[in-house]
């Protein structure tokens, strides 16, 4: 599903970000090519989300831009581990919620509901559409949350690792229809499994360290969403070792 | 079985209340038994009516500024960092004082009159209902605060939009207390200074010894009371059927 405008590349720097006095991240540069989904990986507590979060806007601390020079105010989506929908509202108002939030009304909001009922019928949830999450299913609810993420129809599209708490099969299926949905997006995924980065990403990057450090980035053959062959699972027992094997953070800072 | 227990209860209890008037050889003005209770019940039904009648209007007027007013400073408290600087620590204060020592001042205030005891039944619901829902604005599950950053909405769209329905589940706990004891706040109001009412009715039947009276006076009221309960309960089952904690906690 193309974009209606065309994706940016985004730049962001982090000079030096400190949480309690400890030092996360100094001198970080993160690069997301346009049109592309870059992966991010790394040990739990190492930053990964925090990173997210400051391309998304929601900490103060890093420097964004755009490779357009636009302003990124309106041009991001967000998708959480947790599926967040709102327990009071259907499925398919929480679709529309952004909408909602801005004060869309008359021919906007038409328009964004016929998207979303669109929408809902890719990720297979057209007959739930009145339903309320709790409903729904945990794979259904992030079906839901999937599409919420592409009813905003933002060339930039943040996950943090949405599929983390869904079972196998499930996370499977979605990944592939995340993969076809999100193409032509500038996408950034956090997760902590290689796999799911070597199968989605154009870019798999890795953090590490403390200050957390970005290793440079690792590209796949061919385009995702890959088949789990033996050559890419080899490259998915490589990067389990080097995330193994690196400097594993101290306990308090895993938490 | 379950729908016939709180028939069995309630037959229970009347036994043992009519075994103790047995065994205990009470006279009627003292504890009168189930049987004379629901005769003055039954024949006193034109007396006890208006006063069941002014009693009920006392607790809805209450039940209904009081929720108003909570919910009203519930929001102010959420919305302004200043008014939970100044109103907040007033509020925990303001606690402190027992409400019923203030009823002989309500009245003397307010007269004998409905406003006097509408006046005592919104002290006392106005805190639950308050903290309750500022305890819910509060708690707004962070994750779909950021989710409405993103998706760039304004403080205010975010308050209506998420914060308010997301504290309907604390709020609706809040009215339930508040439905509870707004009939205490009324007949404490009616006892200190009144013409008409339950309580009053209650006072006037204890000084004349007339205890049958007063129990089937106790009985409207606690009937009141039950049925008070089971519609703002039901009511709030229907407005707010979700779950009151987010399916992941965010």
């Amino acid at each position: 599903m193309q974009p209606a405008e065309p994706a940016p590349a985004l730049h962001l720097e982090v000079e030096r970000l400190a949480f309690e006095g400890r030092t996360l991240m100094e001198g970080l540069v993160l690069d997301l090519p346009a049109g592309r989904t870059t992966c991010l990986l790394g040990p739990s507590g190492i930053g990964k989300s925090t990173l997210l979060r400051l391309v998304a806007g929601l900490l103060p601390g890093a420097v964004r831009s755009a490779s357009d020079g636009l302003p990124l105010e309106g041009r991001i989506a967000w998708m959480a581990q947790s599926d967040l929908l709102l327990p009071w509202l259907s499925v398919e108002d929480n679709l529309l919620l952004g909408y909602r939030l801005r004060g869309a009304r008359g021919t906007e909001l038409a328009r964004a509901r016929e998207r979303a009922r669109g929408l809902l019928a890719r990720v297979g949830l057209a007959e739930r559409a009145r339903a309320l999450p709790h409903q729904l299913s945990g794979g259904m609810r992030q079906r839901a949350a999937l599409a919420r993420t592409l009813v905003e129809d933002r060339p930039i599209v943040l996950m943090d690792e949405p599929f983390s708490a869904l079972d196998a099969i499930t996370r499977h299926r979605l990944q592939d229809l995340a993969a076809e949905l999100l193409t032509d997006r500038t996408v950034l995924l956090v997760t902590h499994s290689p796999l799911e980065a070597l199968r989605l990403g154009h870019e798999v990057r890795v953090l590490d360290g403390a200050p957390a450090r970005l290793g440079p980035p690792l590209r796949p053959a061919g385009t995702p969403p890959r088949i789990a062959d033996p050559a890419l699972l080899a490259q998915e027992a490589q990067l389990l070792d080097a995330l193994a094997g690196t400097s594993v953070p101290p306990l308090e800072a895993a938490a | 079985m379950s729908r016939l227990r709180p028939l069995l209860v309630a037959l229970g209890l009347l036994a043992a209340w009519q075994a103790v008037c047995w065994a205990s050889g009470a006279p009627p003005y003292i504890l009168p038994d189930p049987l004379r209770v629901a005769r003055a019940l039954w024949g006193r039904a034109d007396l006890i009516l208006p006063h069941a009648v002014t009693t009920a209007l006392e607790i809805l007027s209450g039940l209904a500024i009081g929720t108003a007013l909570g919910a009203a400073s519930a929001l102010l408290l959420a919305a302004s960092r200043r008014a939970r600087e100044w109103v907040l620590p007033v509020l925990v204060v303001s606690q402190a004082l027992p409400v019923f020592a203030l009823a002989p001042l309500l009245v003397l205030w307010l007269g004998y009159g409905l406003p006097s005891k509408v006046a005592m039944a919104v002290l006392i619901i106005y805190f639950p209902v308050t903290t309750a829902f500022f305890d819910g604005l509060r708690r707004t599950p962070e994750g779909w605060i950021e989710l409405a950053r993103v998706m760039d909405a304004r403080p205010a769209a975010i308050l209506w939009r998420i914060r308010v329905p997301a504290a309907l589940p604390a709020f609706a706990s809040g009215l339930r207390v508040a439905a509870a004891v707004a009939p205490i706040g009324a007949v404490v109001g009616e006892w200190v200074g009144s013409s008409s009412g339950l309580g009053y009715l209650m006072l006037h039947a204890n000084a004349r010894m007339q205890t049958d009276l007063l129990f089937a006076s106790l009985f409207v009221l606690c009937l009141m009371a039950l049925l008070l309960w089971h519609a703002v309960d039901r009511l709030l089952r229907r407005l707010v059927p979700w779950p009151s904690e987010p399916l992941h906690p965010a």
